[in-house]
């Protein structure tokens, strides 16, 4: 399996003093589906646009499939599709035209390229509005137009920076369906988002960046395996006046019919629900408290600082 | 990048600032055409009849050749720093700066949509003035060939100011107060062998002057300037500029963090 992209000591100190990352290494494999979480502000869109070559980097290499980006700038650059945070396209002009400018600055001649955007705009649903402005478009087709701008040259290693921010559940789903599909045809994938069970369905490694930092690197599945208690709530069928007792398990009535209960890892939930029905306490439906890599990530956090 | 890619990139570039500036032509096209006919009727016609004769050539056809090239300079211009500064404000360069495409190529594909802007717009400006009188062109080549440098020299430097623009403020300031007072004491309008002395010796570092008399040369045959000089002086300036303009690309001043 070939690296992606491998990054060493990667360095960033703006021109204001402010030292957004302090040597960061990472590696993200070919195929991958990788994750790369963090607190606003903790220097995830910093290592992009240095990959990117947006940011000059201060320290550090970065080498993507090989090549490096000090010697190599234009073959790291025809490897990687970015997907930014911010909308930074023309909004003046119709969505084929983006679609086609872009490929041509990779080399694309046009009839390849307006083929090629057909192709993505019906991929994204977006082909009926073609020839319309993009200014026209709602926020979710917005990112979707943005998602195919970035594979309209058929990149190695796409880089989404908050792809499904703002985006509805039902766009957010398709969006989700939609790069697992290229995922598993063999692009590689760099996720940032502050949805955590967007990260949790969709990446297979996971980095945790903090004041500049990597803090985690490591499987999901490694991850997940941390998690050592998780909080459930119970919704209860009657209710209560004061909150249960059950042996091993602190509970708390969040109100008269919800209850709060802390679950230790080497516990099982059986026993609890044993103890809650000896009292007569029905209940109708169960639920975690937070996503288990949110509770990951905040603990992670928490630790950290 | 290989060579036959990078002239892909420079199509692609060349075409979108063209089809920028021709969807918005009310914008673009049609203002210089209604400005440049109003200088032909004002200046030229009803002005111009009690000037007489300059040069050998009626006021009309004396001032034809600086109208359009000044229409040229404006245009060019403008197409550059406008559009460029749209595209950083917009943040849209980026999708050229994370592409292989090279600086060089960015950098003549938007002096390439400038070059087209003042050739259009030039060109209508001729067909106009062929309304106001008989344009028959001296030297055909020298003609192009200032129409080709003046357009690349002033794309080049609406470039600069493009990069350097931090706010629409900056993008009007060069040409409210520099680019407007050099074109109309350059020349357009008189011969500077008109002025007194000393003012003659300060038109002479008003590279405008160099550029109109050497187009004035191309199309009626009369200059106050050495047309060497001229050319040498207006080379001189698309290198110096050009240079500048890939050294901030290189070091992405303004577009880079």
């Amino acid at each position: 399996m070939s690296t992606a992209l491998a990054i060493s000591n990667l360095t960033k100190t703006y021109d204001n003093g402010f030292q957004a990352l302090k040597g960061i290494d990472l590696n993200v494999e070919h195929g991958d589906f990788f994750a790369l979480l963090g607190p606003n502000g903790a220097g995830k869109s910093t290592a992009i646009g240095i990959i990117s070559s947006l940011v000059n980097k201060s320290a550090g290499t970065v080498k993507v499939y090989g090549n490096d980006l000090d010697t190599e700038l234009s073959a790291v650059k025809s490897y990687i599709g970015l997907v930014p945070q911010e909308f930074n396209f023309n909004i003046f002009e119709p969505l084929v035209e983006i679609l086609v400018n872009q490929a041509g600055y990779y080399g694309i001649n046009r009839r390849e390229a307006f083929e090629h955007a057909d192709v993505l705009l019906h991929k994204l649903g977006l082909f009926d509005k073609r020839r319309e402005i993009a200014r026209n478009l709602s926020g979710g087709m917005k990112r979707r137009l943005m998602i195919a701008r970035a594979l309209v040259h058929k990149p190695q290693l796409l880089i989404l920076d908050e792809p499904t921010a703002g985006v509805d559940i039902e766009i957010r789903h398709t969006m989700w369906e939609f790069l697992q599909k290229i995922n598993s045809e063999g692009t590689t994938i760099i996720l940032t988002t502050h949805y955590l069970e967007e990260a949790e369905k969709l990446c297979k490694n996971i980095a945790i960046i903090d004041q500049g930092r990597i803090i985690e690197n490591t499987s999901m599945k490694q991850l997940l395996s941390q998690l050592n208690a998780e909080t459930f709530i119970l919704d209860l069928q009657d209710p209560l006046d004061k909150a249960p007792l059950a042996n091993g398990y602190p509970i708390i009535l969040k109100d008269a019919t919800t209850l709060e209960v802390l679950v230790d890892k080497p516990q099982d939930v059986n026993a609890l629900f044993t103890q809650l029905s000896q009292q007569n306490i029905q209940v109708i439906s169960m639920r975690n408290k937070m996503n288990r890599l949110e509770e990951l990530f905040m603990n992670l956090l928490k630790q950290e600082r | 990048m290989k060579l036959q890619l990078q002239f892909v990139a420079f199509k692609t570039i060349l075409i979108k600032e063209i089809l920028r500036f021709t969807r918005i032509w009310v914008q673009t096209v049609l203002p210089p055409a209604i400005t440049t006919t109003l200088y032909f009727i004002i200046f030229g016609n009803l002005i111009g009849s009690q000037i007489g004769d300059m040069d050998g050539f009626s006021y009309m056809e004396y001032i034809v050749p600086g109208l359009i090239l000044m229409a040229i300079i404006t245009n060019s211009y403008a197409n550059v720093v406008s559009s460029f500064y749209g595209s950083k404000f917009q943040k849209n360069i980026e999708e050229m700066l994370i592409s292989p495409t090279p600086n060089y190529i960015i950098l003549l594909g938007f002096v390439g949509g400038g070059v087209a802007r003042g050739i259009i717009v030039g060109g209508v400006v001729t067909i106009i003035s062929l309304v106001f009188t008989d344009l028959s062109i001296h030297n055909f080549y020298l003609t192009t060939l200032i129409v080709f440098l003046t357009a690349v020299l002033f794309s080049l430097a609406g470039f600069i100011n493009g990069i350097y623009a931090k706010s629409f403020d900056d993008i009007s300031i060069v040409p409210t107060f520099v680019l407007t007072p050099l074109t109309y004491l350059g020349g357009i309008f008189y011969t500077i062998d008109m002025l007194p002395e000393i003012w003659q010796t300060v038109s002479l570092a008003n590279p405008i002057l160099y550029m109109v008399n050497a187009f004035r040369y191309g199309i009626i045959g009369v200059s106050d300037i050495n047309l060497a000089v001229a050319i040498t002086i207006i080379i001189g300036f698309v290198v110096a500029l050009f240079s500048w303009s890939l050294y901030l690309l290189n070091k992405g001043v303004g577009i880079r963090t």
